[in-house]
């Protein structure tokens, strides 16, 4: 596929064969790139497909293995984040990288504010420049005001002129969107317009396919860390878009096995939170993998980690096999039989400084030990047990955890539930960032569990693994249950309308 | 990708290198040759260092101290810390002074002490486990304000006249040249190496040290543990000020000054890492040792005390600077 | 709403020094005669110019417990000087020198080796305190030793107030000058608030930290000077323990003990309404031996009102939601 503009202009910016390999996993394979002054290419992908690699890798903050970066047809290198910014690459990053403490024109300027007498911070200027700067992007903010004191939005407004207080020529936009609202977005798009009339490339990335279309003049497609397609919008149908960003079907062979499903185990009614979710209620049964699809930030987690007792619901109920349980700590949510594989394996999962052993026994101390004094022999036996049903490779049971790779870090923390013998299981995003070969390791696991009458929860933002495994999934979306789909309803199309919130076609 | 291109699953053996040549590469093993250089370079250096009755008079140098370091051995490597349990023996200490100016007996006086004790470390406990404030701050705070007390108490007066039989603590022997408070060292540093190495709440400690979050995610009850350490730290403080109120016979409202900054120094001597989730019991018996025997063996030499504070703070940046150093240089 | 309550932090600890002056003229109006209030601020301004310092520091994540020591040793430095007949403006230099120099010692140990700050000044605190003694045998310093000129000057009247207070009000104007319009001063924020931001603006996080405990080192460095003319005495332990007194008036002047949050009226006012008590202690009639434990108890309080009003605040994914925030 050749890179062609359709306005015929040269790209200011061009990527040409970037591979990014990390320990176990090929990020980025030989994928391209071009952007082109005052147009606005989106970056689709589903998560894992490689889009935060390559903006870290425009940004200065990673370095590619292979491959080449050119501005202006010129090839360079960004060593730094200084560097990325010298050459007028800038972004605009998923979490607001600022200063709650300073001020609003402080924040746009910190690191590179003008000087005045006696090499003071010139404030008069300085707040003056930020207000032209919010000026041009429409933003009505004093400039003079603490940042802990703007909301997430605004947030956003500061961190866009920050971004253009560098005489910026390529601007990144890592799906500026998701914390905004209806409002909030339109003026958004009003920016972007207005960036595109200077003459900038934008880099938009986003999940939402309503506001591609909407704003972008060209589309650039990843899918598992390689380019798959790139063009004009025009012409372009949304169900195009999907088919490249998902594949072709579900091509990967799961190891889904029959379960017979059961009775219901957990059943969830009402579940509400202030600021996270609202509203959740479902019934998990024996022998069922149910998944849990929708965007990031869609409150997924968040709900689990309720059921899991590490927030408490503001309203709603709970029932593990008919009797009701209030779990106020993860204590009692083991008690209760229901276990969480977080998706944040190396904070929240692994204790990476302590040996495999010691983590795999960890919540089952109680059975290993005799009076509160450890039994080693007990503990090695437990985890020699479960680590071989989940085929780990380690060197010895006594390595540290941090020394393995990311699946074999997973192998131990879901042996570590399994050791508990949970009634229901929650894998968050059990297979991402880990290798092909332990992916299917915990695949299969999963569905050996489910065909022994555990009950699975699998929340998972990859469509072919939520089809390939799920026997009924629920999406979600904005902290609400929007869809639930089984059977023959679970196509990848419809899990995606569900999530990005597009109508049924009347 | 399917079930059938899995090999069947390996055999993982338990552990690759021995406990012997573990324990041999320790960081315990180097201090104990240090202890030992250090028992050798005095008794070379001074004739009388080798009576027996000297050297137990020399443990009184550390004892108190170390009684205090055991607990705050599990409670740093936790990755917390009590910086008040000098403070805790001050207010310990005047606790048991007005109980024996009211006329109370011996056993109560000890009971007191170390109900003192007990509940300081609740209050610390409390206000870290339970409400979640940093621990470094808290204990700051509460540095003051259990010292503050015994000052309100005793301003620049002291307590004197303890009854005779209660200076048994800090002064009797329990049999020919060992002390009651040598005694209760030994007792104790067994069994605070048999609580962290050999029980499920020592266990806790490592794991809530390495990672707190990955242990609440867990299913431990982090702050309960947290709670129980500082119960344990304040009870350990308040048997310490039984020993020193003892051994001294009075109390004063500056009593036991600097005692917190010896007990982590010692702490971080015996390999304990000041950010948490690593260090042991007998690290910290031999770092008691060590540092006892320098006390003495300078004492021998006549150098001043306050020098001894040079040391003791030189000691403690130096343990945790050399190693890093040294790793900074072969990179 | 939530804006009005933050601004008024520094609002409400003023509230706060004004009620407990108000309440002490109540029963002893003498006290808040215009030049008691000026002896206050007077015997109050060591504490302030620390505070300050500490400020810096505690601004980057850091805590320096060696301000008292390191106070006290520029102090018996500057009192030999002058035993040795050095100049005034000499001595003034070299002590502000040579407590930068102990900060940096600070510094350097907590940038390239990256140790625990808390650890590094709980060390360095008694090793300065020990060079003390190692520099005099354990003597003390005494008026009679000191010449006339060295224990006049922080005492001269300038305008109706001491040197000292001019002092004092001159390091929080150029003090308050830093913070706030120099690149240094705005990375300490930076530092303590956000790290990982801070990297990705081009701000070195250790040497920022450096920065902080030199400028604090300096600043007990001076206060070393002050303090032993003023009391025309030193020792070994002059100032023992003070090191609390100034955390204490940071995190009672809103100094968040977690970096990145604070201002310099916080600090000061802290620092005022410590040195407030401490005054008016005697002249309520209580013991002075109070002092310790109330600090102890206001540290406490303050930092727990600090920490509620700091609550962690969940993800805000419910649309709705938001817009009641």
């Amino acid at each position: 596929m050749q890179a062609q503009s359709a306005s015929g202009t040269a790209p200011v910016l061009s990527l040409r064969g970037i591979t990014k390999t990390f320990p176990g996993v090929r990020a980025l394979n030989a994928v391209q790139l071009d952007l082109y002054p005052g147009q606005v290419t989106a970056l689709i992908g589903e998560n894992g497909a490689g889009k935060s690699t390559i903006v870290k890798i425009l940004t200065g903050i990673y370095q590619p293995d292979e491959g080449t970066i050119a501005v202006d047809g010129q090839e360079i290198r960004f060593p730094t984040a200084q560097a990325a910014g010298a050459a007028g690459v800038t972004a605009i990053h998923q979490e607001t990288v600022l200063f709650d403490e300073l001020t609003v024109a402080e924040n746009i300027f910190i690191g590179h504010a003008p000087r005045g007498r006696f090499g003071l911070i010139d404030t008069a200027r300085m707040v003056e420049e930020a207000r032209h700067l919010l000026a041009s992007i429409g933003a009505d903010l004093d400039a003079n005001i603490r940042l802990r004191d703007l909301g997430i939005a605004a947030k956003h407004l500061v961190a866009i002129a920050r971004a253009l207080s560098i005489d910026a020529r390529v601007v990144i936009m890592d799906e500026p969107t998701a914390a905004l609202s209806h409002k909030e977005i339109h003026e958004l798009y009003d920016l972007v317009e207005k960036l595109k009339a200077q003459g900038k490339a934008i880099l938009f990335i986003s999940h939402k396919f309503d506001e591609i279309f909407r704003i972008a003049d060209r589309f650039t497609v990843f899918r598992d860390g390689q380019f798959v397609a790139e063009g004009p919008m025009g012409g372009v149908q949304e169900a195009d878009l999907v088919q490249m960003m998902v594949g072709r079907a579900v091509d990967q062979i799961y190891p889904k096995r029959p379960a017979e499903i059961g009775a219901p185990v957990l059943t969830v009614a009402g579940y509400c939170h202030p600021t996270e979710f609202d509203d959740i209620g479902f019934t998990l049964h024996r022998g069922e993998i149910l998944g849990f699809y929708g965007l990031i930030g869609a409150g997924r987690s968040e709900v689990m980690q309720a059921l899991f007792g590490i927030t408490r619901p503001s309203k709603g109920a709970c029932k593990v096999e008919g009797e009701v349980r209030v779990i106020r700590s993860t204590a009692e949510a083991v008690e209760a039989g229901i276990v969480y594989v977080p998706e944040d394996r190396g904070r929240q999962g692994a204790v990476k400084g302590l040996p495999i052993f010691q983590n795999v026994t960890l919540p089952s101390l109680g059975r290993t030990s005799r009076h509160g004094f450890l039994r080693l022999a007990e503990e090695f036996a437990l985890t020699r047990e479960y680590t071989r049903r989940l085929d780990l490779r380690a060197a010895s049971l006594d390595q540290d955890v941090g020394l393995l790779s990311g699946g074999n870090q997973q192998k131990v923390v879901i042996a570590k539930w399994l050791a508990t013998r949970p009634r229901v299981i929650i894998l968050d995003e059990p297979t991402k960032g880990i290798d092909i070969g332990s992916k299917a390791a915990v695949h299969d696991f999963m569905s050996e569990l489910a065909a022994q009458g555990l009950a699975v929860i699998m929340v998972s933002s990859e469509i072919p693994e939520v089809l390939g495994m799920a026997d009924r999934v629920i999406v979600m979306r904005e902290g609400r249950i929007a869809a639930e789909f089984v059977g023959e309803t679970m196509t990848p199309e419809n899990l995606v309308r569900a999530a990005v919130g597009i109508e049924e076609a009347a | 990708m399917t079930a059938a291109s899995q090999p069947t699953p390996r055999h993982i053996p338990d552990r690759l290198k021995s406990r012997l040549s573990r324990t041999l590469k320790s960081w315990e093993a180097l201090l104990l040759v240090v202890a030992a250089a250090i028992f050798v370079a005095n008794a070379l250096a001074s004739p009388y260092f080798l009576d027996p009755w000297n050297l137990s008079d020399a443990s009184f140098n550390f004892t108190e101290k170390a009684l205090i370091a055991f607990a705050m051995a599990m409670l740093i490597i936790a990755g917390e810390i009590d910086l008040s349990v000098a403070a805790i023996i001050a207010l310990a200490s005047t606790v048991m002074g007005s109980a024996m100016v009211a006329g109370a007996p011996v056993w109560a006086l000890v009971g007191l002490g170390i109900g003192t004790g007990l509940a300081c470390g609740a209050f610390n406990g409390l206000l870290v486990a339970g409400f979640g404030l940093p621990s470094i701050v808290v204990t700051i705070g509460t540095m003051s304000l259990f010292r503050g007390i015994s000052y309100i108490v005793l301003g620049d007066g002291a307590f004197t006249g303890y009854p005779p039989e209660f200076g048994w603590f800090g002064q009797g022997y329990v049999w020919w040249v060992f002390s009651f408070e040598l005694a209760l060292f030994a007792v104790m540093a067994v069994v605070f190496g048999v609580l962290l190495h050999r029980t499920n709440f020592g266990r806790l400690v490592y794991v809530i040290g390495n990672n707190a979050t990955a242990a609440r995610f867990s299913g431990v009850r982090v702050d309960r543990v947290r709670f129980i350490l500082f119960l344990l730290t304040g009870v350990m403080s308040g048997v310490a000020s039984v020993c020193l109120t003892s051994r001294l016979g009075s109390t004063r409202p500056s009593i036991a000054t600097g005692f917190e900054l010896e007990a982590v120094t010692m702490v971080v001597l015996g390999g304990v890492s000041i950010l948490g989730g690593s260090g042991s019991i007998p690290g910290v018996v031999i770092a008691a040792l060590v540092m006892g025997l320098v006390t003495f063996g300078l004492g021998l030499l006549n150098v001043p005390g306050i020098v001894m504070s040079i040391i003791v703070g030189g000691l403690l940046i130096g343990v945790i600077a050399l190693p890093r150093l040294w790793a900074m240089m072969r990179k | 709403m939530l804006s009005s309550l933050l601004k008024s932090r520094e609002a409400v600890l003023a509230f706060a020094i004004l009620v407990l002056v108000a309440l002490i003229a109540l029963r002893f109006p003498a006290f808040v005669a215009p030049s008691n209030l000026a002896a206050v601020f007077t015997d109050t301004s060591p504490l302030i110019i620390l505070a300050l310092g500490q400020m810096a520091v505690i601004l980057t994540k850091c805590i320096d417990l060696s301000v008292a020591a390191n106070l006290a040793l520029c102090g018996m430095v500057a009192a030999m000087l002058n035993g040795m007949g050095v100049p005034l403006p000499a001595i003034l230099l070299a002590v502000i020198v040579l407590g930068a120099a102990l900060g940096a010692v600070n510094g350097l140990l907590v940038w390239t080796l990256n140790i625990p700050s808390i650890v590094v000044t709980l060390g360095t605190m008694t090793i300065f305190r020990g060079i003390i003694f190692l520099l005099t045998d354990g003597k003390w310093i005494n008026a009679h030793q000191m010449s006339a000129g060295f224990k006049a000057f922080p005492r001269a009247a300038f305008l109706g107030l001491p040197v000292m207070a001019w002092i004092a009000l001159a390091v929080v104007g150029c003090f308050a000058l830093f913070i706030a319009r120099t690149p240094l001063g705005r990375a300490l924020f930076a530092v303590g608030g956000n790290p990982h931001a801070a990297v990705y603006t081009g701000i070195h996080i250790g040497k920022t930290q450096f920065a902080a405990f030199v400028i604090s080192g300096a600043l007990a460095g001076l206060t070393g000077y002050l303090w032993v003319a003023r009391y025309a005495v030193a020792y070994v332990d002059i100032a023992g323990g003070f090191e609390l007194d100034v955390v204490a008036a940071c995190v009672i002047g809103g100094i968040a003990i977690a970096g990145g949050a604070g201002s310099v009226a916080g600090a000061v006012m802290g620092a005022l309404f410590l040195g407030i008590i401490k005054n008016a202690l005697p002249v309520v009639g209580i013991s002075p031996f109070w002092q310790l434990a109330i600090s102890g108890s206001t540290i406490l309080i303050a930092i727990a009102v600090n920490a509620r009003s700091q609550g962690k605040k969940g993800r805000i994914i419910l649309k709705q939601a938001e817009h009641r925030a």
